[in-house]
């Protein structure tokens, strides 16, 4: 049990702090545009196919600086020649433009890569357990998703919270008329911010590639984990898009890991059921088997109980 | 130093502006005065780009009407709205440093200067900008503009409920602005400051300036302040 509990600790934190790669881009962008950019989960995608295209040419560790690099450029362009064009005729026109830009992407990338998953691999130096813990292993390439993860987080801390640009970064999203005529671009600001959050998107994708799969479909799996993440978080906060993303990956995690079922948990309280009832598919239901629907419950517990999300304090 | 032709601006249908002819000479204190809505709260918000304008608005001879908010501040245009537009969320240290446009740049001031005049703001140095009182704020909305190093400050309202000793204050660091070669261009409610500090003075009346004088001829001028300034 120890080591259960153990390690679906270590991979919940793994997958939580890569949806937080994903949502804190999105929460930013969020703040600024005041939509949600249907199309962020792609620019994901995008990332582990550029990094598997150039891993073959040029290696994986090429591919994990330029493949974020080239995705948050081609955001740079997407917020500068789409977005800030569509942004004129206001929210629903945004919003139909990003999730228009997420089937073309999607599109895009069959029509390039093909419907298959591809062989993208980690790199043969993290081909390796990095330890054994009662008898199972712990691959060094999660420690080093890990590592990445929070080295990104920290990072992103620091430029927030500590730097002039991360003060311009603030005052752009809350006050951007003032920001403007105290002399600071905020269209670029605004558009840096976009490239960066794609970036980092893209990031995640680079390294969740060989551990999750790079196929066309994995867009469509993180990107509506995401936006759970975002509302149940608080549409905007940064700290609330990181603490539910450790929630959900722990929840998903541990969801997954722990075999029990509707009739275990009447047997506690001496409870059996008849083994040929009609709702016998009802008591075996096991945790594992609605782990994917957890993080959709979630998010409709968050809207009845608390619309704002967790750390939420704008009306939206 | 800047020069306005002919400015007119549109709120949706409503023509605000109705071609505002005005100057303000370098060094010098100009006041903008009217009663409330005759338009010089807006007059200031187009010369800064937040309100379309429409017609020539010259800085040291260049056009600048058309340019984007950022670009007219970095000409060396500073803006201090009445709403003291602080950011809540941010400390007075941080709020200072988001006036600052240039960091390889020293400019006349420092925050040093900024603390030294207002040692309340020092004191409250790293507290959230949210919590300060009416009168801090709007010290702080003032010293933030002036942190960018303007060659020409526009300053709407800065005495707005504030208590008769903070008045006194913003008159003081007016004063200190002027001394460091600033030109100001104030729009005020308070007929006693803008007489005292003003060279010159425009009287505002439905969206066009309807005065032009110092403060000598407009005090002599009984039946301009009747019309147009008395409520």
């Amino acid at each position: 049990m120890l080591e259960l509990i153990f390690f679906s600790l270590l991979n919940g934190v793994v997958t939580g702090l890569l949806l937080f790669m994903l949502a804190s881009g999105l929460t930013l962008i969020f703040s600024m545009m005041g939509v949600l950019n249907f199309a962020h989960a792609s620019f994901y995608m995008l990332g582990a196919y550029f990094a598997y295209t150039i891993s073959i040419y040029l290696g994986f560790w090429v591919g994990l600086i330029v493949a974020p690099i080239l995705v948050g450029l081609l955001g740079a362009v997407v917020e500068r020649y789409g977005l800030r064009y569509v942004h004129r005729w206001g929210h629903v026109a945004e919003l139909i433009f990003t999730f228009g830009l997420a089937f073309l992407i999607e599109e895009v990338v069959q029509f390039i890569w093909g419907k298959d998953t591809k062989a993208y691999h980690e790199p043969e130096i993290l081909q390796f357990p990095l330890f054994t813990f009662f008898g199972q292993n712990f691959p060094a390439y999660k420690a080093f998703m890990l590592v990445i993860s929070i080295g990104i987080f920290i990072l992103l801390l620091l430029i927030l919270t500590r730097s002039r640009v991360g003060l311009i970064i603030q005052a752009a999203i809350h006050k951007p008329n003032m920001t403007a005529m105290l002399g600071h671009n905020v269209p670029l600001v605004f558009m840096g911010v976009f490239g960066v959050g794609c970036a980092l998107a893209g990031l995640a994708g680079v390294i969740a590639g060989p551990a999750l799969g790079t196929f066309p479909g994995m867009a469509f799996v993180l990107g509506s984990i995401v936006f759970v993440i975002v509302v149940v978080g608080g549409l905007g906060s940064l700290t609330g898009a990181f603490v539910a993303s450790l929630l959900i990956g722990l929840l998903q995690t541990f969801a997954i890991a722990l075999d029990y079922s509707v009739n275990d948990l009447l047997q506690l309280f001496n409870i059996s059921f008849d083994a040929d009832s009609a709702l016998r598919d009802l008591w075996t239901l096991s945790l594992p088997q609605i782990a994917p629907i957890l993080p959709y419950l979630l998010l409709i517990l968050i809207l009845i109980f608390r619309p704002t999300g967790l750390f939420g304090n704008r009306e939206t | 130093m800047l020069e306005v032709t002919d400015l007119h601006a549109f709120y949706g249908k409503s023509h605000i502006l109705q071609g505002v002819n005005f100057h303000v000479g370098e060094g010098e204190i100009v006041s903008l005065l009217g009663r409330n809505g005759v338009g010089r709260s807006t007059t200031i918000k187009a010369i800064m780009g937040e309100v379309p304008p429409h017609g020539s608005i010259k800085f040291r001879g260049e056009e600048i009407s058309g340019l984007k908010e950022h670009e007219i501040a970095h000409r060396g245009l500073g803006y201090v709205p009445e709403n003291r537009d602080v950011f809540p969320g941010m400390t007075v240290r941080q709020n200072l440093i988001m006036g600052i446009k240039d960091m390889k740049k020293q400019g006349r001031w420092a925050m040093e200067d900024m603390f030294k005049m207002f040692p309340n703001l020092r004191e409250r140095a790293d507290v959230d900008a949210g919590v300060l009182s009416g009168g801090e704020q709007q010290m702080l909305t003032m010293c933030r503009t002036l942190m960018g190093d303007p060659d020409l400050v526009m300053i709407d309202e800065p005495t707005e409920g504030l208590a008769p000793k903070i008045v006194a204050q913003v008159g003081d660091l007016l004063s200190e602005i002027a001394k460091r070669g600033v030109s100001i261009l104030l729009v005020e409610q308070k007929l006693a400051i803008a007489l005292r500090i003003s060279h010159r003075l425009y009287v505002m009346g439905h969206g066009h300036m309807v005065y032009e004088g110092t403060p000598d001829e407009l005090k002599a001028n009984e039946q301009i302040r009747k019309e147009w300034l008395e409520v």
